[in-house]
């Protein structure tokens, strides 16, 4: 019996850590397959050349391949999609675990998931339909298909990251240094920006990139609704004309071009480009958010 | 009752007449009145959950922040009632300061942690920063050994030097009284008789109120001391009467360690 149940114990284990193995693999597998292609283009240009190219036509004759133009749409399109997001996620994040009464936070929470669960392509058809005409009307545009219609879609998705993952941040700042601010005769808003929220601001850094890292990756509701054209987007002005991002990029190119181009190629080169970048955020945001949880009293 | 032991002619600080308080159903206070003298040390005592740092709560109105709190009866500090409608909760607890049982300076530079209840309360002057955090720190026998790192994060501290820290910044407020929620519970014996040091040093500008569960702190500290069983004041007296000649039978079983 003994050696029984030990042998259903080891092999429970087992079939275990082989599953939880595979997903590394996997990963492991896509890292290599992604970086494998996308070196290939290397051989026929230089990285340097592909990193800050000004230009990207990859069908003209010969074919340019230059990043920086959807380099700088994805930065663009994310920054305004930051400055959009963090005030509105962190003022709902004090809200809900400060402010609100319990009751009204109990509903609230379940809601700001929700608005995670839906689809991206449903944003983007909201986006083209709502917002766009909108944007376009308001501001007087030649087309509403822009960086700052994007920013906005892309802002209120990366919201449910930023909201849960403060909100987490701000109530697990403990009761006795909120009481410690009180009985010296602060207020409760005084208590909330100058003790509970600053006591919590490595968890809402956490909450900002990882918000950031949602956004960058983010592909058919930026594709919908920034209108797509590879061009290095003004400062500021950019933020009104359209402009295409990397995820856009490969998501539109991948489906015409010849397996093994040079197109192809670059293609997988972008996608690497933006895994490393996804990589570093998240890597960065890991960081950030293990030191958040409070030494205090601990 | 109680009240009538008490010395006539020591100037009184808080009283409280009848005071009960309930959270929710459950009743925690019982009629409680009492008058705690100025400038002196009063200790509260009594087994855990008897109402002791509830009935300290009472004094700054912390209770507030509970919502099924109820209390009936009065709360006089000087004379005013402090849950009277239009008190301000704000004023009365810059002169009411607290210290709580588990040191919890904020997370900011020592320095900062001193500012913060001066600035809130409207200090704008650095000057005048600068003199407070070094006055309160030298109050709270703490600036010399933290005199060369203001600017080091308060976490950085012992626990002892964490909560002399709190005690400064309760001072840097200004308070008439200081009420102390056993606040050496955490700590080591010799942080633990510095801080009594600076009670009995402190006494004379304020009036003090601790809440001990370490008998022999109250022996050695107070000047009274008040004793309290599952929510009702049992004796209140002088210390050394209630050390050495309790009135009620309860009390002697409870300092000389037979339950609690």
């Amino acid at each position: 019996m003994l050696i029984n149940t030990r042998s259903k114990e080891f092999a429970i284990e087992s079939i275990l850590l082989a599953v939880s193995a595979l997903a590394v693999v996997i990963l492991i597998l896509i890292s290599i397959f992604l970086f494998r292609e996308g070196a290939a283009l290397f051989k026929d240009i230089p990285f340097l050349d592909f990193l800050t190219g000004k230009n990207w036509h990859p069908t003209s004759v010969p074919p340019v391949f230059g990043l920086l133009p959807l380099l700088l749409g994805t930065l663009l399109v994310t920054a305004g999609a930051i400055v959009i997001a963090v005030p509105l996620g962190i003022a709902s994040a004090v809200f809900i675990s400060e402010i609100a009464p319990p009751n009204v936070a109990e509903i609230l929470k379940p809601i700001v998931e929700i608005l995670a669960g839906v689809p991206s392509v449903v944003y983007g058809f909201f986006g083209l339909v709502v917002l766009i005409p909108r944007l376009q009307q308001l501001l007087d545009l030649p087309t509403g298909q822009t960086a700052l219609a994007g920013s906005i879609m892309l802002g209120i998705m990366a919201l449910p990251t930023i909201i849960s993952i403060s909100e987490d941040a701000i109530s697990s700042v403990p009761d006795f240094l909120k009481e410690g601010s009180l009985a010296l005769g602060a207020t409760r808003w005084q208590t909330i920006y100058r003790v509970t929220v600053p006591a919590a601001l490595s968890g809402i850094s956490a909450a900002v990139m990882l918000g950031m890292g949602r956004a960058i990756g983010e592909t058919m509701t930026v594709m919908m609704v920034t209108g797509n054209a590879a061009v290095i987007p003004g400062f500021p002005g950019g933020i009104f004309a359209p402009v295409k991002t990397m995820t856009a990029t490969i998501a539109l190119e991948m489906g015409e071009v010849p397996q093994g181009s040079e197109h192809y190629h670059a293609l997988f080169a972008i996608g690497a480009v933006l895994f490393v970048i996804t990589l570093l955020i998240n890597l960065i945001a890991e960081a950030v958010k293990r030191k958040y949880r409070f030494k205090v009293g601990s | 009752m109680v009240t009538d032991i008490f010395v006539e002619d020591i100037e009184t600080e808080i009283t409280t007449n009848d005071l009960n308080l309930w959270y929710g159903e459950k009743q925690a206070l019982k009629n409680i009145s009492i008058d705690i003298p100025k400038n002196s040390i009063t200790a509260f005592i009594g087994p855990s959950g008897c109402g002791k740092s509830t009935f300290l709560r009472c004094f700054n109105r912390m209770n507030d922040l509970i919502k099924t709190c109820r209390i009936e009866g009065e709360v006089l500090v000087e004379g005013e009632n402090v849950y009277e409608s239009g008190v301000d909760v704000v004023e009365l607890r810059k002169r009411i300061g607290m210290v709580f049982q588990k040191p919890n300076p904020f997370p900011m530079s020592i320095y900062e942690n001193i500012a913060y209840g001066p600035r809130i309360h409207g200090e704008k002057n650095k000057g005048k920063l600068t003199t407070l955090v070094e006055e309160t720190l030298r109050a709270a026998a703490l600036w010399d050994e933290v005199s060369d790192r203001l600017n080091s994060p308060a976490l950085d501290l012992s626990g002892g030097q964490q909560q002399r820290l709190c005690i400064a910044r309760t001072l840097a407020v200004k308070p008439e009284i200081i009420l102390l929620d056993e606040p050496c519970s955490a700590l080591d014996p010799i942080s633990t008789s510095k801080i009594e040091d600076l009670l009995m040093d402190l006494k004379k500008d304020y009036t003090i109120i601790i809440v001990t569960h370490n008998m022999q702190q109250a022996a050695r500290v107070s000047d009274h001391t008040a004793y309290f069983l599952m929510g009702k004041l049992i004796e209140f007296g002088e210390t050394r009467q209630i050390f050495e000649m309790p009135r009620q039978k309860s009390t002697e079983d409870y300092i000389t360690g037979r339950f609690g």
